[in-house]
Formats: structure tokens, C-alpha cells, sequence
């Protein structure tokens, strides 16, 4: 073998892991082979420095979860009437970082593949994107080609795009987030497994495989993006045509009981698709190359092993019954090819032309070596949490500064990007995109799923522990505003190098907060996905664990929207007594970035007192007596208050104390906060039920026709603060 | 009323508008597959939106080569009621069933949202229960709605009353900020000389229940419907 350095270092493969290897196999891998362990002991496939921390989701009440944490392509749980949902988030940073349109196109591919090889129609997509500072061009870019790839790939599949999150914030220069979920819907008892038994047919179903993709698992997906940014072969181009026959073909398949399984060719293509799918079925495997349809001429085992040709399955398929695989692709005009049997032996052999070039026991490829290191707490947190806000002058006018934090694009409308993608197809968005959560039915039955993503690398930055657990209780609040109660969720975990202790000590952290809150709101982490090697020559990102919720509403309750709907309802808080006014509000705050450049301060959530208020507030919506509810986090109160107003066409008045630090009172970002409307009549009821729960209460103004106004601070009117806020990303468009 | 859904690979919207049909307007309606050739049977054709075989070359260039497209004329030349629904607009413009063209949106983009839909002409099939002018709340879900017609054809569309849907504002003004993708004169939807095949970009049966937002698609299907009981 030329050149074994060069080669390893390609695959991301250290010298000892190159060792083992050997020792196990008792003889030095071919080139084919050691390219099949480089992608399964990838980051991206083998979770070789997260695995022993991830184990932690596992202790987490599992009430309904059907399929384990991490054993199959997504997680499901059994939400009743003979139902699950199915869901799943991924990551594709670095392919959009490279060529966005295809990077993010063949993300939304990626995870919707995920979701209907378990027979689970998509339902629903949401995106939760990361760009560095929009005044810059490329982030800019990055932005619309993203954008772009998404829309493109997503609306020609059918599936409706309904929510989503974009950040925009220095770190993530040169390395954006691109993180897809997706979430689907099967007969509970339906369930299909990516896995094979001895003796089926392997059928290779889909697009032809070409040259693209090479190594996209082992070196895009795990090492960190170079400035001369050469890896553009890696990136797949994808075809959303295929992908929508696909779907419907592989639900066709899904429900016949001779279809032994369905599995997703993803990352490191044949080499993991194949390999996974025999270990879940303690098989072996058998495949003849040269069956294997090419778009290529010339390709060369390693080629076709390793490719990531988009739109591709695998079918295990009883071996009396290919025809059903065989007529279902007829139908549907996709190709298919019986590229070969599993085994019984535990070993994969891969043969070309009727020569063997590869022989390996699967077991050796789905263990790679895990990696665990002792951390200590970095020095810049000690720092950042130390810091004195004391001295940060109160703000000159208040206008002024409600204004810039509206035109922030952190807070900015969205509106221009998700009527770019399709949010409204299948007919069940009830809830659309622009509020908390989006809301959906589900046809057949009385349930409506409310789903949402958040995370907030800032504060992850400035505390992992807390700011993982904040993650999580702001999904959930979500979820809660519009009445949904939360049910699962899957994370992304985006972080810098996990090799450098600073990183390595943020995830470890993150992860503990997660398990924190989720212990806390009783529910499970279905499944999820690691994107390490976030960092660039000017350093690794904010550790930005990325939190899809899933909530149910099970009875006739109305979801509720956060618009204001009538002038003269009144306005509450619910969760605190009175503003905040506590400067250390200011902690992470989208306001001290945009006005301070300060990331900086100590973070607080009391994670009992989260769970009471959302309690509380999904009990209101369900009496049918909240006329609105929107969730108080970024750029505080006043922002949360901006937004009802700019959505429902309508002011307000507020009536309710500021103390001088206005600033911190109306920007500061204290969490457990729900801001809700409520007609006059159930005033007291709500009052009422507040204080027999012991839950903070402030009553904050009352609902006006336009007019803004905000103690004796802030005079304006929605249409002035609508002007701001929507023109908050196009302000860097043009 | 027996409805048929044409289905191409690619065809999203088949099952939205076989929902509207079927559970919420109960009428008889079956899918009618690509390869089909004898759709004689049916009093309604819906061709629905989507990205048939992709439309990677042009929206609809490829449909209108498979074999239902033929079923579909003849159906259409004795007398048969067909509705395009965007991709279905699309295709039926590509095979010469309607005139004129739909090219890329003015801004480039995709746009997937609420629109105001005024009601131009219900002296048809399909209008026929709705009131002239009458504005309709309707979503939008395209990449290339904007509508073209030469002057000549644009000359007949309104000669002939062709002319069905305009985009406009709530109160039913034609003002810019209220096309949604730079469509020549604001043209939303429509028909042949015939009236019995109607195209439009907006999306019906989006909005036939009220928790969706709207049920002002639910006055198209059943002006189709209301023919029936007429005849």
C-alpha cells in the first residue's frame, strides 16, 4: 500500500487505531478495507468520542419509546390511536459549509430517508440553520444558498417545511450549522427495521451510484474544514425526483410483511448501509460489486463501496419474494438490482468480478475503539461567568434600542425564508411557521402534534450544563405556549473539536443538562445525531446541541397562537412577579451581543419552577381561555411583546412597573417566562389559578388598537416596529 | 359526482385533493395512474400539483408526453370538466389544453403563501356558485406562477371570458404589491373557449376546512359538483 500515512490521515484513522486493526483482523486490510473501517470508525458513523456520553440518554424514562436510542435510522414512540411518530435530526454542516445549495439539499434527502425506511410516511420538515455574522457576505450567501437547497429539494418531495430557527453570530464564520429534521407517521405495529436475516435478497434500489460523496463520512463529516476548501468532490448532488418516488415505493414495500427490511444508504454508502443492516440482523453478508448499477465507467471497488450517490436504498427481501421489490420499482420506474445475499457467518465478504476484495467480520466494523477523556472546567468560562455588569450604562433611548434589537436578525422575521418553502402540503399545518411551534393533525385521528426547534449556542458557551438544560426547557416551553404537551425529542449535538478539552468539556456538560431537563419533564431523547470537527482556522464554534421537540395535544383543545387578538384583553406574565431586575438578566442576552458585544455573565434556570409554568399554561389553554401565548426568551420581554403585537396587527399598553434599569427589565433574558393574553372575563380565573398553584403572576398591560406604549419609556406603533422588524435580514440582503 | 385524481411520479397534491373529495365534500373519487388510458368513466378530472417527473427540464414538459395527457384530451373534447391545480395548470398549458405559459416567479423564489383570489367570471363550471368579484382566501405553493400570454391570446382570453381568478388585495384592487409572482394582468386562472378546462395556480383543497384557515376552496369543488345535479 503506497503511501499508508497519507492514506490514514485521509481516512481519519490514527496509527493505533491502524494497529488494532491489524491485531484484529491478524493481517494488514487491503485499500477497500481500510477505507470500510475509516468510515465506520468515522465520528459520523461510529460516534467513537460521544458514544460513552451518550449512553446517558439511555437512562431516561422510555414511557412509550419503541425503538432504542441509536439502534435504528430514527427514533419512534407510540403516541396512541395505534400510532407513532417517527423523528429525527441531522446535521450537514460541513457539506453546505463547501456548496450549500447541494449541502443543505441533500441534508433534507438524508433525514427524510431516515424517516421512510421505518415505513413512516414524512409528515413534516423543520431546519434549524447557524451563519456567521450577517454583515458578512459570505454568511449572506451561505444563508441563500442554504435557503435555496432547501426549498429546491424539500418542495418537489411533498413534504411540508413548518419550523426552524436562524442564528446568525461570529463563531460560526465559514462553518454554518445546516441541521434537517424530520418527522413521520406509521401504524405503531408497522414499524420497519433496517436489518436482514440469513438468506435475503439484497436488493440496491434508486439512483445509479456515480463518483460523489467519496469519503464525505470519514473526512468531511470528522475533521475540521481547511480554509482552501478542496473537499468539493465530497459533496453529493441530490435529486429530489428519486427521493419522492422512493418514498412512495418504500412505503409500498414497508407494509409487506416479506420485506425483511429497508435501510438508508448514507454516509460511507454500501460500506455502513450494508454492514449495519447485517449486524442488526446478527447475519453476515454477501455482495458482488460488479451487480451494482453504475452512472460511472471505471469505478473501482473502493469507488463504489464508498460512494455517496444520493437516493439510494437497500432492500432485504425474502428470497421467494423478489418479486414483490422487483414490481414495486417497475411500477414506480426506479432501478433496482439484487446485489447479494446475507450469510450466517458474521463476516462480510465483498467480491468484484468473482474476485474477493474484502473480508471482514461486521462486528469488528460496528465497534470502533471509544474514546474518553478526563476534562477540566476551561479557564474562559470561569471568566465569562465572573463578569461584573455593574458598570454597563443604562442605554440613551429606549426606542431606539427596541428597534435594534428587532431589526437584529437573530430576531428579525423569518417570513421571507419560510415562504420559500412549501409549509402547507398534505393539508394538516394548523399552526404555521412564524410562531412557537407549528401545529399539525394528524387526518384520521383527534391528535395534533406540535413540533419545534431551539438551542442556543451563547448561552451553551457561557455555561454547557445549564445552557443544555435551557435548550431543552425553551423546546419545551414552545411546545407548551401553544398547548401541546411535550413527548420526546431528538437532539443534533454541533461541536468544535472533541479533541481539545475546552470541547470535549462542553459536550460532556451540554449533555449532562440535557439529561438534567429531560429527567425533569419526564420525557425521552428518541434519537439524535453528533456533528464534531465544527472549527476553523479561527476556532471551533459555540457548542450549539440543537433540540427537536415533539408534543401532543390528544383531546378537542384549540392550539393557541402568540398574536394578540382583541384590544382590551389583558396581557400577562406568567412565572414572575414582577420585571426583572436582577442585572445578571443580562447574561447571554441577544441584547448585550447586539448593543455590548458581550457574550458573558452567569445563567440561571430552576428547572421545577419551568416545569409548573408550562404546566400552567398548557392547563389555561386547554380551559380555552388564553386568547394567546408566546414564549419570553430572546431580547426579553419587550421583544416577546413586539412580536404579538407585529403578528396580530395590534398594541399595547403596558401599565405594569419598570425600575430604572429598564434595560435589564424589558431586555433581559430570565427564563421561565410565558407571556399570554386573556379577555377580561377570565381575568380572575386565570389569577385564580395561578396562585392555587403557587406560580408568579404579573399583569402587564392591556392589548390597544396600534399604539405602543411601555410605562413612560416607549411611545410608537406597530407599524413603525413591523418596519424594523421585517426588514431585519433583508437589511443585509441587497 | 365521480372525480378522478391523476397521479404522475411526483404528483404531491393527489392526496390532498383526493382528502377534499372524498372525506370532506364525499364525493366518489378514485387515482388515475399515468399509464392510464380509459378515464371515460369519470365526470371530473383533477390534474394536481406537484413536480411531475421532476421538472427538471420545465414544469409540466414532460407530463404532457405520458399517457393520460391523451386520455385527458379526448375527455376534454367531448365536453369532459378538467381542473389543473398548479403543477396540473402547468401540465395542461404544456399539452395545449390552455393558452399560454407559466414562467418563473418575478422574484425568483418559491412562494408558499396566503393570496386574495378575485373572482372574475362565473358564467362557468367552476365558478358558477361563486359571486362575481367575490374575493377568495387561498394559499399559494409555486416556483413558476407567473402567468403569460402573448397579446393576441391575452386579446381572446378576454374576449372569450376566459379569464376566471385575478390575484388583488382584500378588497379586490389589483394593486403590484398583491401579485405574488408578477403574472401578466394579475391572471390567477383560466379556462378554454369551451369553459370545461380550467387551469389555476392556487390550491383549492388547501383550504376546504376551516381549521386550515380557510374553506373558500370548497365554493370551486362544488360549483363542479353543483353541474351535475343540473344536468
Amino acid at each position: 500500500m503506497n503511501n499508508l500515512k497519507t492514506l490514514l490521515s485521509e481516512l481519519a484513522i490514527s496509527e493505533s487505531e491502524y494497529a488494532k486493526i491489524v491485531s484484529s483482523l491478524g493481517r494488514e486490510p487491503n485499500e477497500l478495507e481500510l477505507g470500510m473501517f475509516g468510515s465506520a470508525w468515522s465520528e459520523h458513523c461510529g460516534y467513537k468520542h460521544s458514544k460513552s456520553l451518550l449512553k446517558h440518554f439511555s437512562k431516561l424514562p422510555a414511557n412509550n419509546v419503541l425503538v432504542e436510542h441509536g439502534s435504528e435510522n430514527a427514533g419512534a414512540i407510540d403516541i396512541g390511536d395505534n400510532r407513532a411518530i417517527v423523528m429525527k435530526i441531522e446535521s450537514h454542516n460541513h457539506p453546505s459549509a463547501i456548496e450549500p445549495i447541494q449541502g443543505a439539499a441533500t441534508g433534507i434527502g438524508g433525514i427524510v430517508r431516515d424517516i421512510f425506511s421505518m415505513g413512516a410516511r414524512p409528515i413534516a420538515l423543520l431546519n434549524s440553520l447557524r451563519f456567521g455574522e450577517a454583515s458578512k457576505l459570505n454568511s449572506i450567501n451561505l444563508l441563500k444558498g442554504v435557503v435555496n437547497g432547501i426549498s429546491n429539494y424539500g418542495n418537489c418531495i411533498g413534504v411540508p417545511n413548518v419550523g426552524g430557527e436562524v442564528y446568525f453570530s461570529s463563531p460560526y464564520n465559514g462553518n454554518p450549522l445546516v441541521n434537517a429534521m424530520c418527522v413521520g407517521v406509521v401504524d405503531h405495529n408497522k414499524i420497519k427495521k433496517a436489518t436482514m436475516e440469513p438468506n435475503s435478497s439484497i436488493f440496491l434500489i434508486g439512483s445509479e451510484t456515480g463518483r460523489d460523496g467519496i469519503h464525505g463520512a470519514s473526512g468531511l463529516a470528522s475533521k475540521s474544514l481547511d480554509e482552501n476548501q478542496e473537499l468539493r468532490s465530497a459533496v453529493q448532488v441530490g435529486n429530489p425526483f428519486m427521493e419522492k418516488i422512493l418514498i412512495e415505493a418504500c412505503l409500498e414495500l414497508a407494509l409487506n410483511e416479506h420485506v425483511v427490511g429497508i435501510q438508508d444508504l448514507g454516509a460511507a454508502g454500501l460500506a455502513t448501509a450494508t454492514i449495519e443492516a447485517a449486524e442488526n440482523g446478527k447475519c453476515g453478508i454477501y455482495i458482488e460489486l460488479d451487480k451494482v448499477p453504475l452512472r460511472d465507467s471505471g469505478m473501482t471497488p473502493y469507488e463504489i463501496m464508498l460512494s455517496e450517490s444520493q437516493e439510494r436504498m437497500i432492500i432485504a427481501v425474502e428470497p421467494n419474494y423478489e418479486n414483490i421489490v422487483i414490481d414495486t420499482c417497475k411500477k414506480w420506474g426506479i432501478s433496482f438490482s439484487k446485489i447479494g445475499r446475507a450469510t450466517n457467518d458474521g463476516i462480510a465478504r465483498i467480491e468484484y468480478n468473482s474476485s474477493s476484495v474484502a473480508t471482514i467480520p461486521t462486528a469488528l466494523l460496528t465497534n470502533p475503539p471509544n474514546y474518553v477523556f478526563d476534562t477540566t472546567k476551561p479557564s474562559y468560562i470561569k471568566d465569562l461567568q465572573s463578569f461584573d455588569f455593574d458598570p454597563i450604562e443604562l442605554p440613551s433611548n429606549p426606542i431606539d434600542a427596541l428597534k435594534k434589537l428587532l431589526s437584529s436578525p437573530n430576531i428579525a422575521s423569518k417570513e421571507h425564508i419560510y415562504k420559500q418553502y412549501d409549509h402547507q402540503v398534505q393539508t394538516n399545518t394548523l399552526i404555521p411557521p412564524g410562531n412557537d411551534a407549528a401545529v399539525l393533525r394528524i387526518k384520521g385521528t383527534n391528535i395534533k402534534l406540535a413540533l419545534t426547534t431551539d438551542g442556543n449556542g451563547r448561552y451553551c458557551y457561557i455555561d454547557p450544563k445549564i445552557g443544555g438544560a435551557i435548550s431543552v426547557a425553551e423546546a419545551c416551553r414552545n411546545l407548551s405556549t401553544v398547548g401541546a404537551n411535550p413527548v420526546a425529542i431528538t437532539d443534533c449535538l454541533n461541536f468544535g473539536n472533541p479533541e481539545e478539552n475546552d470541547v470535549y468539556y462542553q459536550l460532556e456538560k451540554c449533555i449532562e443538562g440535557i439529561v438534567d431537563a429531560c429527567t425533569v419533564f419526564d420525557i425521552p431523547v428518541i434519537s439524535g445525531n453528533v456533528s464534531l470537527y465544527n472549527q476553523t482556522n479561527e476556532g471551533n464554534i459555540y457548542p450549539t446541541p440543537i433540540i427537536g421537540a415533539l408534543g401532543l395535544i390528544k383531546d378537542d383543545t384549540q392550539a393557541v397562537s402568540s398574536d394578540f387578538k382583541s384590544a382590551g384583553d389583558v396581557v400577562y406574565l406568567l412565572g414572575m412577579s414582577s420585571l426583572s431586575t436582577n442585572i445578571q438578566a443580562l447574561s447571554g442576552s441577544e441584547w448585550s451581543y447586539i448593543n455590548h458585544q458581550l457574550v458573558a455573565g452567569k445563567l440561571h434556570i430552576d428547572l421545577q419552577m419551568e416545569k409548573k409554568v408550562q404546566s400552567i399554561c398548557r392547563e389555561l389553554i386547554k380551559m380555552g381561555i388564553i386568547q394567546s401565548s408566546h414564549d419570553c426568551s430572546d431580547g426579553g420581554i419587550a421583544v416577546a411583546i413586539s412580536e404579538c403585537c407585529i403578528k396580530g396587527s395590534k398594541g399595547i399598553t403596558v401599565t405594569c412597573e419598570i425600575k430604572e434599569r429598564w434595560d435589564v427589565a424589558l431586555f433581559g433574558e430570565e427564563q421561565s417566562r410565558i407571556l399570554i393574553s386573556v379577555s377580561p372575563a377570565n381575568e380572575q380565573q386565570i389569577i385564580q389559578q395561578c396562585k392555587q398553584q403557587s406560580i408568579p403572576i404579573l399583569k402587564v398591560g392591556y392589548v390597544s388598537e396600534k399604539n405602543i406604549s411601555i410605562g413612560n419609556l416607549i411611545e410608537t406603533t406597530v407599524d413603525e416596529i413591523r418596519n424594523y422588524w421585517e426588514a431585519g435580514i433583508s437589511q443585509y440582503n441587497s | 359526482m365521480k372525480f378522478g385524481v391523476v397521479q404522475f411520479p411526483g404528483t404531491w397534491s393527489d392526496h390532498d385533493c383526493y382528502h377534499v373529495l372524498s372525506e370532506v365534500l364525499k364525493q366518489e373519487t378514485e387515482y388515475i395512474w399515468h399509464h392510464a388510458t380509459d378515464i371515460s368513466h369519470l365526470d371530473c378530472i383533477i390534474v394536481p400539483g406537484g413536480f411531475s417527473y421532476g421538472d427538471y427540464l420545465r414544469p409540466g414538459a414532460i407530463a404532457q408526453f405520458s399517457p393520460v395527457m391523451n386520455s385527458i384530451k379526448k375527455f376534454s373534447d367531448s365536453g369532459g370538466l378538467v381542473l389543473g391545480i398548479c403543477n396540473g395548470f402547468q401540465i395542461l398549458c404544456e399539452s395545449g389544453l390552455l393558452p399560454g405559459a407559466l414562467l418563473k416567479n418575478e422574484s425568483l423564489q418559491f412562494r408558499c403563501q396566503w393570496v386574495n383570489l378575485k373572482v372574475e367570471n362565473t358564467n362557468n363550471p367552476f365558478t358558477k356558485l361563486c359571486e362575481q368579484n367575490q374575493v377568495l382566501k387561498i394559499p399559494i405553493s409555486h416556483g413558476d406562477g407567473r402567468y403569460y400570454a402573448e397579446p393576441r391570446i391575452l386579446n381572446e382570453l378576454k374576449n372569450n371570458n376566459q379569464i376566471l381568478f385575478k390575484y388583488s388585495s382584500e378588497k379586490g384592487l389589483h394593486e403590484k404589491s398583491y401579485n405574488p409572482n408578477g403574472s401578466i394582468e394579475f391572471i390567477a386562472g383560466i379556462s378554454n373557449k369551451e369553459g370545461n378546462v380550467v387551469g389555476m395556480m392556487p390550491h383549492p383543497e388547501r383550504c376546504c376546512e376551516s381549521i386550515l384557515g380557510s374553506t373558500d376552496g370548497t365554493k370551486i369543488f362544488n360549483s363542479i359538483i353543483s353541474n351535475k345535479k343540473s344536468i
